[in-house]
């Protein structure tokens, strides 16, 4: 499992002082730059997400915007994955998760009582930290999708939507004539790309990322960065990234997170080559993360 | 062509989520009702048993004025042991239940009034003149067990407005067990023979002493053999053995030996035991010798899983001040490792001390009314007893049979708290 | 008593080898190891030998009296049959040690007791004298070797280690002697029945033998109808195990809350603890004639008191734990990688279950169920006390039907000749159960093994 997806014990690491975290994150001071653009696909407004009674997200606001790529950065433990796991409500399967604020998704709340957490997530796919197809074949990781929401008419559909998706997720050569084989077979760069493939079946607006190259070598991560970049013309991205670098490369706006806080955000030029909160820059330089 | 598409998702999503839900719901519902059911069963058994098993934990006693006389004994002026012994205290107590109903003359009828007494009623007198010798020539009060046909009408378990010839205690019997009861002279008490006595044809008359001693000493021999053995095994295993072919063969042995059938090894302990080494049949020592080889696999599992949850840090903390690698096993690794095998031990007792099947087979299944006092008497266990128990037709051993399970129900329990208690008390994490 | 002296001299050479070291290094002699390790290892010298002696004379011991015995009888008895040789010998061992005898005094026998308490008395006291012997030899010889050159540590570890590794080969010697007794007899059988009868005849009735001289033809085999039987009601209880227990174990792993699965997990484990006797007894006194009441009443005629059904019903409910124990292990092994894969995917939390995390746990389930089709197969009381005798070839479940476990039950319970072929089938039957479980179980093995090692 995520390793952020509790991030108490490493809260407490970072603590070196008497304070609490309460104190230290109050001591951050306010959001540096600007979290909001003009038509945001998905809006979060002063959330905090709470384990039980530890607090682990401090009041963040951000947008994400149709056509481009966020990322979010910071030390572990600093919620990152957290919030982003919040945008789609897979945090609704840990019990001891609450979330207060408010998260929209075109602009409706999708943390209300109308809105269902199954038709959520077939609009914000998301897509993991470890590569996780399931024990099937490849086809039927990639069907499996459009079959559960019933999204074909015919099996002739469900074929154009699988070689479709296969084909945006850039890995439909190499898979091509082995459909039928297991996706626990492939290496696993391709079996994060039939992940994205999988997601991209159900046709999603949103993506999340999850670190979705952690697991990777170097060709694979190029590969996938890509892809993203490809992808960013369809769909609004959010992605987790422990790597500076990828965040340079992939992303138009990238928000920096600590302890559970948004320090700092803009866009990526700016934030890497111009910090202007001092923790960003120490993050950004390499003196601790 | 995307906004199109998103559209369409979202619709179809919409359209099909009410039937989706209802599925989960059912799903849910199934999960639900399987583990309701589960439990349901459960219950049903132990309070059908309990129910049923209950009554027997009383028994009904009947007050007569019993005149010893030696003439009606059959004894001498002064007898000695022997003739007391062979008495006859059951025309005693004829004698005493005709003076009591002075009216009953015909034979049929007076055959069905000896018949309120059980026959063991004899047994007791015996025992009390025997204790004292000097009663003989006496009159007493004293109270004896009833038969079982009696014992079911106190109990109201017999419908007495059934005709008469449908039912095993008839009119006259009714007369007489009504106007005793009037006169107080019909009691109901706490059943000591039951824990007293041995097996017996007579339901009132038979206890559960024998069988428990020979679960006991059965038991026993099952303890002594299976866990050092047990032990020194799972030492070998998890402390010593090199990773080759022999050691992998033993392995999947044990492995498939815990899931061998039970009766399996009855054909073995017969086979071997009996026929080869001519041990005797019936004794608690072959018994446990199956059902050590029985429970062996299952506290070797649990023995090396107890192992293998010390750290290796003890180990490696000792053998780096000196010990040899047997003196780390046995000072340091095997006391952590203890109460997790002794967990283990408890759990393999229990499933010996239920265990029918293969005592069967190597004829702990025979009529046995002394109690057994050592390891090569013939002796039955108590599962076997309610085996025995449950064949017989008469309505008390119903009574009997679910006692006796009652008992072996408790000692199970008392044997899984004491695992249970042992797990808690000595978790540890490391 | 001999146990006994043995165990004297053994603590007594412990004391005197360890006061013996402990002098030694008094006196400034540098020893191996530790005074105690000098005194277990005389301990052991003394011991092991003698016991060894004793265990193999005690074994021998029958059989050479035996010999001795029967060479005094007259010729004509000697030549008696072994079975009825057998009894004579018994009674003349009852007569030996003053016990009750079938026929009435018998001087031959007398003097054959006479002889037989002879030589056993010789022989008792010669073994005694060796046992003992050996034992102060054994003694003497370790107390020799205290001394700067033996490493008594090392001796004693070896010795130890010797006991490990002889009592983990147990394990071995009780599959070996499994297969070799029900195989040996098994055998016999099939030397007096042919193998085909006994696996293609569909007509059982063992209990037909009449005449000692008839034997191949006495009663018939055929156990057909038995296997079906067996077959029959194991498919009840499957069809009542799977499902519930499957659908518990789900419940448990995916549903309940940690405080359900802490009262619920252990309650239903409490089924499997209850001895399988109850579970008979249960069967035949309250399930049986309520099967019967209910399928007589909604119409069916002739249903057996000792159905089938009754049988299967309750054998499964027995089994529910063992499925739902086992599958809740398996399910929980599932990643949790897979379940959020599914769910991010906008998958309901059954879509889920079943789509993802069953098929993904499917080897460890068949394992489960094939190790649960083992148990019911081998179970014993519930069938013995709740299903019938008699050999029906059917497979309607109201009928009364007999399992290989009940008829070898009935086959081995009272007295009867070791010889006859229907005792022999018994063992038979055992060698098909063996073997049957035997290729369930390890397949099961394996599966849930491979299973286990892909989510490593």
């Amino acid at each position: 499992m995520n390793e952020e997806v509790n991030p108490l014990p490493s809260l407490e690491q970072d603590q070196t002082s008497e304070q609490t975290i309460e104190e230290i994150v109050a001591s951050l001071g306010d959001t540096v730059g600007q979290p909001r653009v003009d038509d945001p696909k998905m809006s979060v407004s002063n959330v905090d997400v709470f384990y039980g009674k530890k607090q682990a997200i401090f009041g963040v606001d951000l947008d994400i915007a149709n056509n481009e790529v966020v990322s979010m950065i910071g030390p572990s433990g600093c919620g990152k994955s957290t919030l982003l796991r919040c945008l789609n409500r897979m945090n609704d399967t840990i019990p001891i998760c609450r979330v207060s604020g408010e998260l929209t998704l075109d602009g409706e709340d999708i943390y209300s009582k109308d809105t269902d957490p199954v038709l959520l997530r077939a609009r914000v796919g998301m897509v993991f930290q470890k590569p996780n197809p399931f024990p099937k074949s490849i086809y039927e990781n990639v069907a499996y999708g459009p079959r559960l929401h019933g999204l074909n008419r015919n099996k002739a559909d469900l074929d154009d939507i699988v070689v479709n998706s296969l084909k945006k997720a850039g890995i439909y050569n190499e898979v091509k004539n082995r459909l039928d084989e297991s996706g626990t077979s492939l290496s696993g760069g391709q079996q994060q790309r039939l992940c994205i493939a999988r997601t991209i079946a159900c046709s999603p607006e949103v993506i999340l990322m999850d670190e979705p190259c952690s697991a990777l070598d170097p060709i694979a991560t190029a590969k996938i960065e890509e892809l993203i970049d490809e992808l960013r013309e369809n769909y609004a991205i959010a992605i987790v990234t422990h790597s500076m670098q990828q965040a340079a490369r992939v992303s138009q706006r990238t928000a920096y997170f600590h302890l559970g806080k948004l320090v700092e955000v803009g866009d990526t030029d700016t934030i890497f080559t111009n910090p202007r909160h001092e923790l960003t820059e120490n993050y950004i330089t390499g003196r601790f993360g | 062509m995307n906004a199109q598409e998103e559209l369409n998702t979202t619709e179809v999503v919409r359209g099909s989520l009410k039937r989706r839900y209802a599925r989960e719901k059912r799903f849910r519902l199934f999960g639900l009702a399987a583990i309701t059911a589960s439990l349901t069963f459960l219950a049903v058994l132990l309070i059908t048993i309990t129910a049923r098993g209950l009554p027997a934990f009383k028994q009904t006693f009947i007050q007569l004025e019993v005149t010893l006389d030696s003439k009606t004994l059959g004894v001498g002026e002064n007898p000695d042991t022997n003739e007391l012994r062979r008495a006859n205290y059951n025309g005693a107590i004829k004698k005493s239940l005709t003076t009591l109903f002075p009216d009953v003359k015909k034979r049929k009828d007076k055959k069905a009034l000896y018949k309120l007494v059980s026959k063991g009623g004899q047994y007791d007198l015996q025992k009390r003149v025997m204790a004292d010798p000097s009663l003989v020539g006496e009159t007493l009060k004293v109270w004896l067990p009833v038969g079982d046909d009696t014992n079911s009408y106190i109990q109201g378990n017999i419908d007495s407005s059934l005709p008469e010839k449908k039912r095993r205690f008839k009119d006259n019997q009714i007369l007489w067990v009504d106007q005793l009861t009037e006169d107080k002279q019909i009691q109901r008490r706490f059943n000591s023979t039951f824990f007293e006595r041995g097996d017996s044809r007579e339901p009132e008359m038979a206890g559960i002493k024998g069988s428990l001693f020979g679960s006991m000493l059965t038991l026993m021999v099952t303890l002594l053999l299976s866990f050092p053995v047990a032990v020194a095994t799972a030492i070998y295993l998890e402390e010593f053995a090199p990773k080759n072919r022999w050691t992998d063969l033993i392995e999947v042995n044990i492995n498939n030996l815990a899931a061998v059938p039970s009766i399996v090894f009855g054909l073995l302990g017969l086979a071997i035991f009996i026929n080869f080494f001519n041990l005797p049949r019936s004794a608690p020592i072959v018994g446990g010798l199956v059902l050590s080889l029985m429970t062996l696999p299952t506290i070797i599992i649990s023995a090396r899983a107890a192992l293998k949850s010390v750290p290796p840090s003890i180990r490696d903390a000792a053998l780096g001040v000196g010990a040899s690698k047997l003196q780390v096993v046995f000072h340091h690794v095997l006391p952590l490792a203890m109460p997790g095998i002794l967990t283990g031990t408890i759990i393999g007792m229990a499933q010996a001390l239920g265990e029918t099947a293969p005592l069967l087979m190597i004829g702990m299944v025979a009529f046995i009314v002394d109690v057994p006092t050592s390891l090569t008497d013939p002796a039955t266990v108590l599962p076997v007893q309610i085996y025995q128990w449950a064949d017989l037709p008469e309505k008390g051993f119903v009574e009997k049979t679910s006692a006796a399970i009652m008992v072996l129900l408790a000692f199970l329990i008392v044997m899984n708290a004491a695992a249970v208690y042992l797990r808690r008390k000595f978790e540890r994490k490391w | 008593m001999l146990l006994l002296i043995i165990f004297v001299l053994t603590s007594v050479a412990y004391v005197v080898g360890r006061s013996r070291a402990a002098t030694l290094r008094k006196n400034g002699e540098q020893l191996h190891s530790l005074p105690r390790y000098y005194g277990y290892m005389t301990a052991i010298c003394t011991a092991v030998p003698a016991l060894l002696l004793l265990a193999l004379w005690s074994a021998s011991e029958p059989t050479f009296l035996k010999h001795s015995t029967v060479k005094t009888l007259p010729a004509e008895v000697q030549s008696l049959p072994q079975g009825q040789l057998d009894l004579v010998l018994n009674d003349i061992k009852n007569i030996a040690t003053g016990g009750i005898t079938q026929t009435a005094d018998d001087p031959v026998r007398e003097a054959s007791a006479n002889h037989y308490n002879d030589r056993k008395n010789t022989s008792q006291l010669l073994k005694s004298f060796f046992v003992l012997v050996a034992s102060v030899l054994g003694a003497l010889y370790g107390l020799r070797k205290i001394g700067v050159q033996t490493r008594a540590r090392i001796f004693v570890e070896r010795a130890m280690m010797t006991v490990l590794i002889a009592c983990s080969c147990i394990a071995i010697f009780t599959t070996v002697g499994i297969v070799l007794s029900v195989l040996f007899e098994s055998l016999r059988f099939f030397n007096k029945v042919p193998f085909t009868e006994f696996a293609f005849g569909l007509h059982w009735s063992p209990q037909t033998s009449i005449r000692a001289d008839q034997v191949g033809s006495s009663g018939s085999f055929g156990a057909v109808p038995i296997f079906a039987g067996t077959l029959l009601i194991s498919a009840i209880a499957m069809l009542v195990a799977v499902p519930f227990g499957l659908m518990s174990a789900i419940y448990l792993a995916e549903y309940a809350s940690s405080n359900v699965r802490a009262w619920a997990k252990p309650l239903l484990e409490i089924l499997a603890g209850i001895p399988t006797v109850v579970y008979g007894f249960f069967a035949a006194l309250t399930v049986a004639p309520l099967v019967r009441d209910i399928f007589e009443g909604v119409g069916f005629e002739d249903v057996a008191s000792e159905s089938a059904l009754a049988a299967g019903l309750v054998m499964g409910i027995m089994i529910i734990p063992f499925v739902s124990s086992l599958s809740d292990d398996v399910i929980t092994a599932v990643p949790q990688a897979m379940r959020d894969g599914s769910l991010g995917l906008g998958a309901t939390k059954s879509e889920t279950i079943k789509r993802v995390v069953i098929p993904a746990a499917l080897p460890g389930i068949v394992g489960a169920i094939l190790l649960a089709v083992s148990r019911a197969i081998g179970e014993t009381m519930i069938v013995v006390m709740a299903a019938g005798l008699a050999a029906n070839l059917t497979i309607n479940p109201l009928e009364a039907v007999t399992t290989v476990t009940v008829q070898i039950v009935t086959l081995l319970t009272g007295d009867q000749a070791f010889d006859s072929p229907k005792t022999l089938v018994a063992f038979a039957l055992g060698l098909m159960l063996f073997v049957t479980t035997l290729i369930l179980n390890v397949i099961a093995l394996v599966v849930v093994r491979k299973y286990r090692e892909q989510y490593e």
